[in-house]
């Protein structure tokens, strides 16, 4: 141990003895760590806004989306055909034990009209039990109930975007008239913003209307009873999976899907709609921090080059040290220390500096930045590995020198 | 020079004994930086044998041969051979450091090998804040430090002035009168006048061996 200190004392006198020389070197490990620790920490952020915005669809949610049409090898995407039926809601509904919450949407974009403004967005038939569903708080007057259903009222809930688009700000909205497609409708409430899903879509550019009044006074459908999504909330958490089996399997069983055949519809997990996000941001991250790594390797390349500079300036001082009964173990470990040494402290700094910048980052550019523990542990094994790694080679270059010559060198 | 192997020292025998003090004498490629190689263990002899202490160290590993180095053979070189950066005390520290088992209490030792060459209020002193003579003293307290059962002192007086020279020969010679056996290496007639015994070496042979 006290060995080991008088080892540690040493290289950093060397490296003391050739100030900028050493602090340039270590720039190499200051912007490598720097940068990885940059990169990992805005991954991380990137990685945990979006599992935010996952989250926010609503708590422990399955989406169920038709089936894929086809023609002529075209496949026209989920809800292009349209195979699930309110029916198949009230079902799920009926005979989920897993199931909290159901509730199903049919989606037509709208003209609306509100005095001399107007504006085109989405409208959403849809449950009283959307807001469950989506764990949608509502800001101001009242989402749809069972009521407006059952009577196909002419009742409308906005969301926060076509608010701003169409009044004024102050300006009473609650009880005023808007007409959908030319036919009045009565505001009965204002959802809380929502903000983007994880595709980058406005969740607050919608109106809600009651399924029942959007089939008769909007769609004029040729289809009635046909839904475009099902939403389905289940008990618990740990009984979302579950949940997904039940519908699956009562699905199945209503669209009299043959076993071994593909299923019309498709339900999905907010699970798997984070691990795809995982592994989008996942590689993300891994290709940013390849890029950090490999400036980092070029860092440990210039503490080899210096290394080997640093070894044929001292051979007289490695041919001292043999003189005086150093083994080969003591050179080496003596240059390998002052390589770690120098690798290790531009690794500090560089930690410093990538946690300062990702700050920084989070501040003037708005992106959410994660600095863990486990990052900066990381970053500074990786750095001592960078100085055993690139260390060695010149160290036992020193170790292996004659002391005969060494001690000749001029 | 491939295949042609050139033999430095041939047939020269030698026996030195504890508490001599030797002159390895000759001009240059007579084989006497060779010999003094062999004798310090920073090489091994193609043939031959070397005894140091009763013991055949003819052919050992590079590690055993510097512990060997370490615990039994003092070197004093022609420029001095300090660590610049190193004070005094560190310099003659430096054998203590590489000392299997560890010495313990190498402070104190580096000092007293410091007062035993007179360079006791030099201590922290750099190397370059010292002179050509008081390095070399320096350096003789490094030789020291160990307790070596040798001391091998190659030109230690070639790059000092005549006067400075002498002085260093008399502590070489106050040292040898201590006890402490030593081996000069040089070329110098003066030098070889101040030893009790002369070995001439020319062309790798054996010329002479005189005791006065």
């Amino acid at each position: 141990m006290g060995m080991l200190i008088t080892v540690i004392r040493l290289a950093v006198r060397a490296l003391l003895a050739y100030k900028a020389r050493s602090i340039l070197t270590m720039l190499g490990i200051i912007i490598g760590i720097g940068a990885v620790i940059v990169m990992i920490s805005v991954g991380r952020g990137a990685n945990a806004s979006i599992q935010a915005q996952i989250n926010n669809l609503g708590s422990n949610m399955l989406m169920i989306y038709s089936g894929s049409s086809k023609s002529g090898g075209v496949s026209r995407g989920y809800g292009s055909k349209p195979t699930l039926r309110v029916n198949d809601a009230e079902a799920i509904a009926r005979e989920c034990p897993a199931v909290l919450q159901v509730s199903h949407v049919v989606v037509q974009n709208a003209q609306l009209v509100f005095g001399k403004k107007n504006w085109n967005t989405g409208i959403y038939g849809t449950t009283a039990s959307y807001v469950e569903v989506r764990d949608w708080p509502v800001q101001e007057g009242e989402f749809l109930n069972a009521n407006h259903i059952r009577s196909a009222a002419s009742v409308a809930v906005l969301g926060n975007s076509v608010v701003e688009n169409l009044f004024e700000p102050g300006e009473k909205i609650v009880g005023q008239n808007i007409r959908i497609k030319n036919v009045p409708f009565h505001i009965i409430g204002v959802l809380s913003a929502k903000g983007s899903d994880p595709r980058g879509r406005d969740q607050d550019d919608v109106v809600f209307v009651p399924y029942s009044t959007f089939s008769r006074k909007l769609s004029g459908s040729k289809l009635p009873g046909v839904t475009h999504f099902i939403g389905v909330s289940a008990q618990s958490k740990d009984l979302v999976s579950e949940a997904k089996r039940e519908v699956e399997e009562i699905l199945r069983q209503r669209h009299r899907i043959l076993p071994g055949a593909d299923d019309d519809f498709t339900v999905r997990t907010l699970d798997e709609y984070a691990a795809m996000a995982d592994k989008t941001t996942g590689i993300m991250t891994l290709l940013l921090t390849a890029v950090a790594a490999i400036s980092l390797v070029v860092g440990g390349i210039g503490i080899m080059n210096i290394m080997l500079v640093s070894v044929t300036e001292r051979t007289r001082e490695i041919g001292i040290r043999l003189a005086v009964g150093a083994r080969e173990r003591d050179v080496l470990i003596q240059f390998l220390v002052e390589a770690i040494t120098m690798s290790v402290i531009g690794g500090i700094f560089g930690t410093v500096i990538g946690v300062a910048a990702s700050k920084l980052l989070s501040v003037v550019a708005g992106l959410m930045t994660i600095i863990s523990p486990d990052s900066i542990l990381l970053a500074t094994l990786f750095s001592g590995a960078v100085g055993v790694f690139f260390g060695f080679y010149p160290a036992r270059k020193a170790s292996r020198m004659d002391p005969i010559e060494a001690l000749r060198y001029e | 020079m491939e295949g042609e192997i050139v033999k430095a020292l041939k047939g020269v025998d030698v026996e030195i004994h504890p508490g001599e003090f030797v002159a390895i004498m000759g001009p240059s490629g007579s084989g006497k930086s060779t010999m003094m190689h062999i004798a310090g263990l920073l090489d091994s002899p193609t043939e031959g044998r070397y005894e140091l202490e009763g013991e055949d160290v003819s052919f050992l590993t590079r590690d055993r041969r510097a512990d060997i180095r370490n615990r039994k053979i003092g070197f004093i070189f022609q420029s001095y051979n300090l660590l610049a950066r190193c004070s005094a005390l560190e310099n003659v520290e430096l054998p203590m450091l590489y000392r299997r088992p560890g010495e313990p209490n190498r402070r104190e030792k580096a000092r007293e090998a410091l007062r035993m060459v007179g360079m006791e209020d030099r201590a922290f002193h750099l190397p370059k804040q010292l002179s050509g003579g008081q390095q070399q003293r320096v350096a003789t307290a490094r030789a020291l430090v160990n307790s070596p059962a040798l001391i091998l002192a190659d030109e230690p007086t070639g790059n000092l002035d005549t006067k400075t020279g002498r002085e260093i020969m008399k502590m070489l010679q106050s040292l040898n009168e201590k006890g402490i056996t030593i081996i000069i290496v040089t070329h110098d007639p003066d030098v070889g006048q101040a030893v009790r015994r002369r070995i001439n070496l020319r062309d790798g042979l054996l010329e002479s061996d005189e005791v006065d």
